[in-house]
């Protein structure tokens, strides 16, 4: 199993959550088990194509998984995926 | 960071008083006290992360100081912009900093701008200084600070917010990696996570703040690890700083190999939000609350209402049906007696609406119940209109009792 960081700017879409435990032996199928779980993630890290936003960077660990094998990237057990958006400054509300 | 060359100016029997506990640590000493007074800091913004940037860059002793903003200070800007007090509201923030900064060091050259930064602008500002200090809060001008910063060769201290996060690195180091190399692109403007949720604890900004100016005073003076390479995660809810490796992207479009940005660029238009709002994002105030969080998203065009015929049918006893779309918390700060459905719960929470009777949603300015009731028309309801200004323009225009925020 491998915990997965929530930023807090998508937290609204994990029911307030701020690390799921998801199972999947490459980081492709830990996202889309924490999809599965929180469906509403989807729109928020996916484009229509289904590719990763390139404004959502993820992380195994420390280290960035475009400099590895991208979502290919094996998980083993203890693990830490880190969902990192970009983030501009902190505003007023609408 | 481009070496200060020498000779490095002297301190005066003054200077060297006020800077003693510097002095006696010998990796600043003379020499790097010197190199702080010959530094030239250029920060972008005097808001949140500003305010500490600059009163410790100032304190710390770094002989020229430019400041770039437009804003005037504001009620809401005081829980976090502390060069600003109370007695500053509507002054213009450089005026408010200038006063604080020279009451903390009258040695310093303080260089203010008074101007967005643009594209046209930004190059010729940043060739006058040593590192550029990033205190912006939107996405064109973090790109337009990053590419300027590669194009000029100096140094982009980089720090973000978000409510109770916050980001910081170096950027655009010699051999470090850019902000594009960490996101080559920005948000989509209707993604952008703010509406419902924007806000920021007041603390934060102070936290990065001051990370932001450890490192300029660490390029300054060549001392210690700087965050080049390094992403710092800050977590003020968990209290936890993480760190993350970055690295310079072979491919960068702008510090890569080949790049294809070799001049500045339209950031707004690159961050596709050109024409979706009257007043354009201020690209260049740090602290601006004159683009709130959500102007830059799309709003879709949809039946609505103005406070004055709302006030008129509400006196006139129609059945109006008030749904309140914002989110609990904003609820009890103010509201109109309206159902609260907050947006997000809209789509699973429709049953509690009549579609028979005449529906007026709200937010606070108009933003997420534009959204909502497009959502109510996609659904089948007929008579739907949003609130143009919220709960905000009715505070203006008829309660004046009710608190704004």
């Amino acid at each position: 199993m491998t915990e997965v960081q929530i930023p807090s700017p998508l937290r609204q879409y994990t029911g307030k959550q701020s690390t799921v435990t998801v199972p999947g032996k490459t980081v492709g199928d830990a996202l889309t088990a924490l999809v599965g779980q929180h469906p509403d993630l989807q729109r928020h890290l996916y484009n229509d194509d289904g590719k990763l936003r390139a404004f959502v960077n993820v992380y195994v660990n420390d280290e960035d998984m475009r400099y590895l094998d991208k979502e290919a990237t094996p998980l083993t057990d203890g693990d830490t995926i880190s969902i990192v958006p970009s983030i501009a400054g902190g505003k007023g509300i609408v | 960071m481009p070496t200060l060359t020498p000779p490095l100016p002297a301190l005066s029997n003054d200077e060297i008083l006020r800077y003693s506990r510097h002095l006696i640590m010998p990796e600043v000493g003379m020499d790097g006290q010197r190199k702080l007074k010959a530094a030239r800091v250029l920060c972008i913004g005097a808001g949140g992360l500003g305010s500490p940037l600059a009163l410790y860059l100032t304190a710390a002793g770094v002989g020229t100081l430019g400041l770039v903003d437009f804003d005037v200070v504001d009620y809401t800007n005081l829980q976090r912009q502390i060069l600003h007090t109370t007695a500053d509201v509507g002054r213009k923030k450089l005026d408010s900093a200038a006063e604080k900064l020279k009451a903390i060091n009258p040695f310093l050259n303080l260089r203010t701008f008074e101007t967005r930064l643009t594209s046209a602008n930004a190059l010729d500002l940043f060739r006058d200084f040593d590192v550029v200090a990033d205190g912006t809060d939107n996405f064109p001008t973090r790109y337009l600070v990053n590419d300027a910063c590669v194009l000029t060769g100096k140094p982009n201290v980089y720090g973000s917010i978000f409510r109770f996060e916050g980001q910081a690195s170096v950027f655009a180091t010699e051999d470090g990696p850019c902000y594009r190399c960490l996101y080559p692109e920005p948000p989509p403007p209707g993604l952008v996570p703010s509406c419902a949720e924007g806000g920021v604890l007041g603390i934060l900004p102070g936290l990065v703040g001051v990370i932001q100016a450890t490192e300029t005073i660490k390029l300054i003076l060549g001392q210690g690890d700087s965050l080049a390479g390094r992403l710092l995660l800050v977590d003020a809810l968990g209290m936890k700083f993480r760190e993350l490796k970055l690295r310079k992207n072979p491919d960068c479009p702008v510090c890569g190999k080949n790049p294809t940005i070799t001049q500045l660029i339209d950031y707004e238009e690159f961050c596709g939000i050109r024409g979706q709002e009257a007043t354009a994002p201020a690209a260049g105030s740090a602290s601006s609350a004159t683009t709130p969080a959500g102007a830059a998203s799309p709003q879709p065009d949809v039946p609505s209402i103005s406070v004055d015929e709302l006030k008129k049918k509400l006196d006139a006893n129609e059945d109006v049906f008030i749904l309140d779309v914002r989110e609990p918390h904003e609820y009890q700060i103010c509201n109109l007696n309206g159902h609260l459905i907050p947006l997000n719960d809209l789509p699973r929470r429709l049953s509690e609406l009549d579609p028979t009777r005449e529906i007026v949603a709200h937010c606070k300015m108009g933003g997420r119940s534009a959204k909502a009731v497009k959502f109510l028309l996609d659904s089948g309801f007929k008579n739907v209109h949003s609130l143009t200004g919220g709960v905000a323009a009715w505070a203006d225009k008829i309660d004046p009792k009710m608190p704004k925020y």
